[in-house]
């Protein structure tokens, strides 16, 4: 943005100033069609109005999303106060409710996305910058961005009929076998499990942090790399002195923003974390996450109550990405000066 | 560029010592396995999306309404054209207020009021789908009584706005200053200068990103779960509920049944085909309508 603003001197100033430079020389002012100079002020006024409540409109749009959620949910807030966060009873009949599992399960599933694409995005991000041939470096960037258009019901479907079978089938006694011990690879390998939705989150996230990155690799000054090269550094030492250390700011926000994509990812997760609402540290067991409470319960909640509660979480939900989301944005700006181009949807 | 500064200085220091090197080769084999590793599910998708997809899509598929459990055959004919139904109607809502918010804040937001437009867009554009759902959801269907295309069409509007508002502001600032200037030299009013000179020289970058937000929503799922809710038969009613392909997908995927999964793939494929297809459609117009008029 700074550098847009930079070439771009204000330009609403001058404006004025040459309408009424205009008028006062005849022969130009007579051959421009004087219809249009007759409309210009008022019609100025009105695209400007116009443009301005479109401006509103998006304004409007996060005040009404914000109206909507509380006005909708202050009946659970009102029944269960901040303790509805801490309670684990999930109980439609009993209108108990308690958003700890989902919770839960958000930040479990997230965070193990975050543990496995992490490196895998750095470690493609570092290839297609530093180490990989010029020719091969739009191709694969190209092919990396094409999982984040894939959408997240396919995911789903892939999880279900192809990475499910697969973790059952071998990935769950390996590590049961392994790791067993830790209790975190325990119980019966189901594959419907918070390791699938994490590992489903992961290959979801990877192409946003991995661009993030990228990006943020690629301003980090060339002197930098050769003032390491120079010092008799490998080219990893390069990388790891020049290169990583320089962009830490940025990649952390890359980092953030696959986070903020994890937390409020719906329908993949839905269909593979087999939603239970239950704490359990394994990660073979099932579990449930705020985004597929909803997804799941939402269109056949009956009583007001009920909605509610999930209107709350939904709120949760929506105020946890949104300073999430922000803490992103402010650390690749601190390090690209400008927007992370169109590598957040 | 590195490899021209590492040539001839390295060969005249004493060599590196073995432990630097063999770290040095190492990473380089993480990285590789990094990529490796990220291409894979890649390959295993679209191959695997194919493989399935193709052997399930027929004729029937793509004209018939879906059967009742335990028929074979049927398609899901009325959910694509639900599908199209509810994105043009989350268009035509969302393009002119995404677009105009663009402009508002290329042209006239240079201040404060045009940072927080800016920076309002940033936060919708990382609100949940399905957050966005519930509000559609008590924004429309709790006042219509009932599930309907229209509040899937609002839910998907809300999440084009954003994207569309980004790109365009970022097209209209590309236009040359100059351009600008030379229309006001002529005695051209500001509004008309904006619309037929800097719009109209921005609009194949403008189209580019109301296709990456067509794109990005037209295989939601989870706004739609319960705005557009789903339909068994035709319809194309603006207040009634609709079928859906991502809902369809969803759906079929999550059943018990062998046909309809072979449906869900089938739907899938479709539905990425459907995508793509749009996308480099749009662009080839684009590009060719500029040309034409250069």
């Amino acid at each position: 943005m700074a550098n847009s603003a930079l070439n771009r001197p204000d330009m609403p100033g001058p404006q004025p100033a040459e309408t009424t430079k205009l008028t006062a020389v005849p022969p130009v002012a007579g051959a421009v069609a004087p219809h249009l100079r007759a409309n210009g002020e008022t019609g100025d006024k009105i695209f400007k109005f116009l443009m301005l409540l479109c401006g509103l409109a998006v304004l409007g749009v996060l005040a009404l999303i914000v109206y909507e959620l509380m006005l909708r949910s202050s009946l659970s807030w009102h029944n269960f106060g901040i303790k509805f966060f801490a309670g684990q009873e999930w109980d439609p009949v009993q209108e108990h409710f308690g958003a700890l599992p989902f919770i839960y399960g958000t930040l479990v599933s997230s965070f193990l996305a975050l543990l496995i694409a992490v490196p895998l995005s750095v470690g493609v991000a570092v290839f297609t910058t530093e180490m990989c041939p010029k020719v091969l470096r739009g191709p694969l960037s190209f092919f990396v961005e094409l999982l984040a258009a894939i959408p997240s019901v396919v995911y789903g479907l892939w999880a279900i009929f192809v990475l499910v079978p697969l973790l059952s089938g071998y990935i769950q006694p390996f590590l049961a076998r392994t790791l067993g011990w830790t209790g975190f690879f325990d119980g019966p390998p189901y594959g419907i499990s918070m390791l699938a939705a994490g590992i489903i989150l992961a290959i979801m996230i990877i192409p946003i942090i991995s661009s993030i990155t990228r990006e943020v690799l690629m301003v980090v000054p060339q002197h930098q790399r050769e003032a390491a090269l120079a010092l008799g550094a490998t080219r990893w030492e390069m990388i790891r002195v020049g290169v990583l250390r320089n962009a830490r700011a940025g990649i952390m926000g890359g980092i953030i923003l696959g986070l903020g994509r994890a937390l409020g990812e719906t329908m993949a997760v839905t269909m593979v974390i087999g939603n239970t609402p239950q704490i359990v540290k394994s990660l073979f067991a099932p579990g449930h996450t705020m985004a597929s409470v909803l997804a799941n319960e939402f269109s056949e909640a009956t009583g007001n109550v009920y909605l509610s509660a999930l209107i709350e979480i939904g709120l949760a939900l929506f105020l946890v990405t949104i300073v999430v989301n922000a803490l992103a944005r402010l650390l690749v700006w601190t390090v690209t000066g400008g927007q992370p181009s169109r590598a957040n949807g | 560029m590195a490899e021209t500064v590492q040539a001839p200085v390295l060969h005249t220091v004493p060599p590196i010592a073995l432990r630097r090197r063999i770290v040095n080769h190492l990473m380089t084999g993480v990285a590789v396995f990094t990529v490796i590793l990220v291409l894979a599910p890649l390959i295993a998708i679209f191959g695997y999306l194919l493989y399935r997809g193709m052997g399930s899509i027929n004729w029937a598929f793509l004209t018939q309404t879906p059967r009742p459990v335990g028929e074979a055959g049927g398609g899901m004919a009325n959910a694509i054209v639900g599908s199209a139904f509810i994105l043009a109607l989350a268009s035509i809502l969302g393009v002119p207020i995404g677009v105009g918010a663009g402009i508002y804040v290329a042209e006239y937001g240079r201040n404060r009021f045009g940072d927080a437009i800016r920076f309002t867009a940033d936060v919708l554009n990382g609100v949940p789908s399905i957050v966005i759902g519930i509000v559609a959801y008590s924004m429309v269907v709790l006042y219509q009584k009932h599930f309907s295309a229209l509040a899937g069409g609002v839910a998907l509007a809300i999440m084009m706005i954003p994207t569309i508002t980004r790109t365009t502001e970022d097209m209209l600032l590309l236009v040359p200053h100059a351009l600008r200037e030379a229309a006001y030299g002529l005695g051209i009013p500001r509004w008309r200068a904006t619309l037929s000179i800097t719009l109209r020289t921005a609009t194949s970058g403008v189209i580019t990103g109301i296709m990456l937000a067509f794109a990005r929503v037209a295989g939601e799922t989870a706004p739609l779960l319960f705005t557009a809710f789903g339909n068994q038969f035709w319809n194309l009613r603006a207040n009634q509920p609709t079928a859906a392909l991502p809902l369809q997908i969803f759906t079929y995927a999550i059943s018990p049944y062998d046909e309809w999964h072979r449906q869900a793939w089938a739907g899938a494929l479709v539905l990425i085909i459907l995508i793509v297809s749009a996308v480099a459609a749009v662009r080839y117009v684009v590009r060719r309508g500029t040309f034409g008029a250069a």
